[in-house]
């Protein structure tokens, strides 16, 4: 059941706006978009021994997709770095460098959005992937995309707020339309973009849980991640 | 499983006894279903199983059917779009295979929702509407093969735009709303395939995602499906200030939605 006892989202307060202000961040203070959890209990993020915990509710959530736009965001920044990328054509320089910056501006958003409710940096574990390699790359940002899809779809029903529900919508879709294209890199021309192993017969697209999602993705990330207090 | 979170918020659409008794046994049957299956992916709920369910009414069950119909309304119109295209072999042979997988999820969505609509919430799925593609002359998507490809670019990222726009609208009910979604980023794909199939050609320089709410060489007509695509400001967060990101590059980051009055505006340009 959705946590009916918490209502983490809320205009900035002035109070929230001084810190920032005096903080320096003064475009996310004059944005007015900062969670604030009005629970004492939930207010304290505990830091967990050499790890981070999501925290409950909606606030949980954003951290849930902040965790995996940290995840892309690293991806993509290795990525333009390495031999594949210095190598690649104009077609996949120019994918490679979009999804870089997409990702990274849904990264800054989350923290930007969550405030003093974010969690850490992850630290993040690249070692499966070559750099150099077209097809290691190519199919690491196939899984990332696919998953992050997967992620968002399945944690939409979770969200109590509809401007969240809204704004996941957003980045959804656009994950999606990457998902496709790195596809299409992959195998050009065929109908893998929406294949049938993503998609049922009833044109649904797969929906993935939480441990579902954060396992697959626990290949990558070092930092422990205690999601036991997401919504379920 | 999602299902029993929509069979809970219902009540059964009948006074006597006897028929409610079978609704509230059923519904413990299927409850001990999903007990079985709780890793069972919403997507994977069988149609049999959606057939099965008794009928149901509820408060807002009249609303959900509103949306889902104006959903089928859409997809209609993509399959016989798709389907008329297939039809008249003004696809390349090397990119049937694309469309035919595009036409096979508009068919799968069309017949998705009419179950929903008229088996889960015992409503009554809208029919066909008599579509002109030439929009009233102006296009010869079935003879050209770029005007094609120039309009099911236009459908699809107004399909996109559409389910964006109606998320909020069903999320009293947890199984629609994802199924919302996992139609919302099938449609994204799509559109992205043939954004990207229509510049490879040399057709137009998009990519596969919306640049600063720019229609590319699609015609003019087409304006109102990208209007808002060029918005950097999310949740009162300006990213390009944020970030320091080009604005069009924020701008291709988050899609935007789009009302089903302004969707049903683009929509009747192609109803006969």
């Amino acid at each position: 059941m959705k946590n009916e006892g918490i209502k983490p989202v809320r205009l900035v307060k002035s109070a929230n706006r001084r810190e920032f202000l005096k903080r320096g961040t003064l475009s996310v203070a004059t944005a007015g978009l900062l969670l604030v959890g009005c629970n004492e209990d939930e207010d304290m993020m505990p830091p967990m021994m050499g790890g981070v915990s999501l925290g409950s509710g909606d606030i949980g959530i954003l951290n849930y997709a902040y965790a995996l736009e940290q995840l892309e965001a690293a991806f993509y920044a290795a990525v333009l770095g390495g031999g594949y990328f210095a190598n690649a054509n104009a077609e996949e320089k120019t994918i490679m460098g979009d999804l870089e910056k997409h990702e990274r501006a849904h990264r800054e958003f989350f923290k930007a959005a969550l405030g003093n409710m974010a969690i850490a940096d992850l630290e993040v574990d690249f070692s499966s992937i070559d750099f150099n390699s077209r097809t290691s790359v190519l199919n690491a940002a196939k899984t990332f995309e696919d998953l992050g899809v997967a992620a968002y779809n399945g944690a939409g029903q979770f969200l109590e707020s509809s401007d969240f529900l809204l704004i996941a919508g957003k980045i959804v879709s656009v994950e999606a339309r990457h998902a496709a294209a790195i596809r299409d890199l992959i195998n050009p021309g065929s109908a893998d973009f929406a294949g049938d192993d993503l998609i049922d017969a009833n044109g649904l697209e797969r929906t993935l849980n939480f441990t579902q999602v954060l396992t697959a993705a626990s290949t990558y990330v070092k930092t422990p991640i205690d999601f036991s207090q997401l919504p379920s | 499983m999602n299902l029993l979170k929509l069979l809970d918020t219902m009540c059964p659409d009948t006074k006597t006894p006897e028929e409610k008794d079978t609704f509230f046994s059923r519904r413990d049957a299927f409850r001990q279903f999903g007990d079985l299956s709780k890793k069972m992916a919403m997507a994977a709920i069988p149609l049999g199983i959606l057939s099965a369910l008794p009928k149901v009414a509820k408060a807002d069950t009249a609303s959900l059917i509103g949306v889902l119909n104006y959903a089928l309304t859409l997809e209609h119109l993509e399959y016989r779009y798709y389907q008329t295209g297939i039809e008249s072999n003004v696809i390349t042979s090397a990119d049937r295979v694309i469309f035919q997988k595009i036409r096979d999820h508009e068919l799968a969505h069309v017949k998705f929702l009419q179950e929903v609509i008229a088996i889960v919430l015992g409503g009554t799925p809208v029919e066909e509407p008599n579509f002109d593609f030439t929009a009233g002359g102006n296009f010869a998507p079935f003879t050209d093969y770029p005007t094609f490809l120039a309009l099911s670019q236009a459908f699809e990222d107004t399909g996109v735009r559409a389910y964006k726009g109606q998320a909020a609208n069903v999320k009293e009910s947890d199984v629609v709303l994802t199924a919302a979604l996992s139609i919302h980023s099938v449609e994204a794909r799509h559109a992205s395939m043939v954004r990207r199939l229509r510049t490879k050609k040399g057709q137009d320089t998009v990519k596969g995602w919306i640049t600063n709410g720019s229609i590319g060489s699609l015609p003019v007509a087409t304006q109102a499906i990208y209007a808002g695509e060029e918005n950097v400001s999310q949740g009162g967060v300006n990213v390009v200030s944020l970030t320091g990101i080009d604005a069009g590059a924020v701008s291709e980051a988050w899609d935007e939605p789009l009302t089903d009055q302004q969707v049903l505006g683009i929509a009747s340009l192609f109803l006969a």
